[in-house]
């Protein structure tokens, strides 16, 4: 009972907590000749970085200081600055967000329009990595990129895999960790471009029917459906489930910790999915918004954060330092499989229907 | 306690307060949860204020249906099992000395004090491969080599009756310290087994408390959402969990509240019938 009424109450609260939040957020409450601004980056070793390394030199820099916020990945986030923004309310003035993410937001002007004239590096960002409203208007900054991979426990498996087809092999039956949700795994993208030539065949229902029939053959291999990467990510360390799909970046750093994992880039590719930083529409920090998005455009920061949160730059590769060797652990030259971000937007809750039947039968 | 009913308004202050937080943080709540049920999902975005019954439409189907049959089973199983160990459990404890009482009681409220999260992480490595029980039981010779438990249904309901069980027993503990020892004297006096005294006398005498209780671990159950997820597989997910991937990943509030709305529906309807079965049959 305790548990239901709860979450009733706090999908509902929600705004009006937000609401209370932002009412203690005002200025006047704080010290008023200090700038700050409140940044949303993914919870755990992301932020643990980017708290490290990343945003002290930010405000040594600017005299602004940065409040960081762990945010869920998913979407869940998305519908928290959502369900604020209409109570007026910004838990986070920037937050970096992924593109489905993005498009969604979109859809309700959650995002404050950008001025790329304020960012000087703007001209360096790789066009696919900026945001835009239909109308032209500018949502959202390439932050950082990223690459799910093909992850393993080296104590279990002593050879890395060199195909996403390993998820399909009956030897690893019981093995593997996937992720839960159809907008969040890109399997279907996936399993596309593995067996069916790319994701062209995504165009259609029936073929994303049929891609669906070949990835339900993995189900017997899949130990865990997992939503929280943490889950996931300690299962991998101690060999409890050794192979899955996981975040190039933070496998790297678990690895550079010591722990027995690698990522690997299939020779079909990894998938690649970027984070804009994105300006709530409530926030009232859009200065402070342009000066840090600015500054983290920058290509030494840009480096920065490829040697220490693993991530690949947004700025093309030629205005970076990168060596070859730096460049190669936090990118590669196989061509990535790239999200049919569309088909979260216009087939959303058909998708998902069929991939909650897909994996719970 | 006063005994007599209420006369001038003025004898109704002392509920006022519970009752305004009650709707304040129930009741209106739960009407916004119904209205959102009744409005329109915008795909690709959020919603929009609207009367639409596309929401409940959705969920009427043989996939929801299963799932919703599985949920309810779930937890009717969760309460049973609760039950079966909690009442031998709680009468047995009050037969003991007052001091021991309370350090089990104690020991109990402290499991309420761990979160859902801490219970299942916690479950999931004592009942995993590499770091689980079946470790110990290897290295004792019972098993050949360690296996993991998790996820499955067991662990599910290992986690739901560990997280349900101080529950069950703070709910049954005053019933059965208040109980007459005299009944249960009186039929061992007349020949019955303690067994048989327990099964026929005490069991019986008891059994508004029972049937509360069934209901009360039942309903918390049916609201699980994060053990099903960590210990289970995906067939073992239950409403509760859809409902939070709608809300929470999907931002389709409308479906996620009509699932909400059916859940409080099927909870309510067993419990009238529950309270209407008591009814029937009048109480020894």
């Amino acid at each position: 009972m305790k548990d239901f009424k709860l979450d009733v109450s706090r999908r509902t609260l929600l705004a009006g907590a937000a609401a209370g939040a932002a009412t203690l957020a005002m200025p006047g409450v704080l010290r008023a000749q200090d700038r700050s601004i409140k940044v949303g980056v993914y919870g755990g070793y992301f932020k643990d970085s980017f708290d490290k390394h990343i945003f002290p030199e930010f405000t040594k820099a600017t005299g602004i200081a940065v409040e960081s916020i762990a945010e869920p990945t998913g979407e869940a986030w998305l519908v928290q600055l959502e369900q604020a923004a209409r109570a007026g309310a910004a838990p986070a003035d920037l937050s970096m967000m992924s593109q489905v993410a993005m498009l969604k937001g979109q859809s309700t002007d959650l995002w404050a329009p950008l001025d790329l004239a304020r960012i000087k590096n703007a001209g360096d960002i790789l066009p696919q990595f900026i945001n835009k409203y239909p109308d032209g208007r500018v949502a959202g900054v390439g932050a950082v990129a990223w690459y799910i991979t093909l992850v393993t426990n080296t104590d279990t498996y002593p050879e890395a895999p060199t195909s996403w087809e390993a998820l399909w092999d009956p030897a690893n039956e019981g093995k593997l960790g996937l992720l839960a949700l159809v907008s969040n795994s890109f399997l279907l993208e996936v399993t596309a471009t593995t067996f069916f030539g790319g994701t062209g065949i995504l165009d259609t229902e029936e073929g994303i029917l049929k891609v669906m029939d070949k990835l339900a053959e993995v189900k017997p291999n899949v130990q865990l459906w997992y939503r929280d990467e943490a889950q996931f990510e300690q299962a991998l360390k101690s060999g409890e489930i050794p192979m899955g799909q996981y975040y190039h970046d933070v496998t790297g750093l678990a690895a550079a910790d010591g722990f027995p994992v690698r990522s690997t880039f299939p020779k079909e590719g990894g998938i690649s999915d970027s984070g804009c930083w994105a300006l709530s529409r409530a926030s009232t920090k859009t200065d402070e918004a342009h000066v840090f998005i600015d500054y983290m455009s920058q290509p030494a920061i840009q480096s920065l954060m490829s040697r220490k949160v693993g991530t690949a730059p947004t700025l093309k590769r030629s205005v970076l330092d990168l060596t070859d060797d730096e460049f190669a652990s936090v990118s590669s030259d196989i061509a990535p499989i790239i999200p049919r971000y569309d088909l979260y937007t216009s087939r959303a809750d058909w998708l998902n229907q069929k991939w909650t039947e897909l994996i719970v039968q | 306690m006063r005994r007599t009913p209420p006369e001038k308004p003025a004898d109704y202050l002392p509920i006022a307060f519970p009752a305004a937080m009650l709707g304040l943080f129930f009741v209106v709540p739960f009407a916004i949860m119904v209205a959102i049920s009744f409005f329109e999902r915008v795909q690709g975005g959020f919603y929009q204020p609207a009367f639409t019954l596309a929401n409940y439409g959705r969920f009427l189907s043989a996939f929801f249906g299963e799932i919703l049959v599985f949920s309810l089973f779930l937890a009717a199983l969760v309460s049973a099992v609760c039950l079966v160990l909690g009442v031998p459990f709680t009468y047995l404890l009050t037969k003991l000395s007052r001091r021991v009482q309370v350090a089990w009681l104690i020991g109990l409220l402290g499991v309420l004090s761990l979160s859902e999260v801490i219970i299942g992480f916690a479950w999931s490595t004592l009942l995993s491969r590499t770091a689980g029980i079946s470790n110990l039981f290897v290295a004792l010779g019972l098993m050949q080599q360690p296996r993991a438990w998790t996820p499955g249904f067991a662990a599910v309901m290992t986690g739901l009756v560990y997280q349900a069980f101080p529950y069950t027993v703070l709910v049954l503990y005053p019933a059965f310290s208040r109980l007459d020892p005299s009944l249960g004297e009186a039929a061992r006096t007349l020949g019955a087994s303690p067994l048989r005294a327990f099964l026929t006398v005490i069991v019986p005498a008891l059994r508004k408390t029972l049937i509360a209780t069934f209901i009360i671990v039942f309903i918390f159950a049916l609201g699980a959402y994060l053990l099903p997820q960590i210990l289970g597989r995906p067939q073992h997910w239950t409403l509760s969990v859809l409902v939070t991937d709608q809300a929470i990943y999907q931002s389709n509030m409308p479906f996620a509240a009509a699932m909400a709305v059916f859940l409080v529906i099927a909870s309510l309807v067993l419990v009238l019938l529950a309270n209407m079965i008591n009814r029937r049959e009048p109480a020894s």
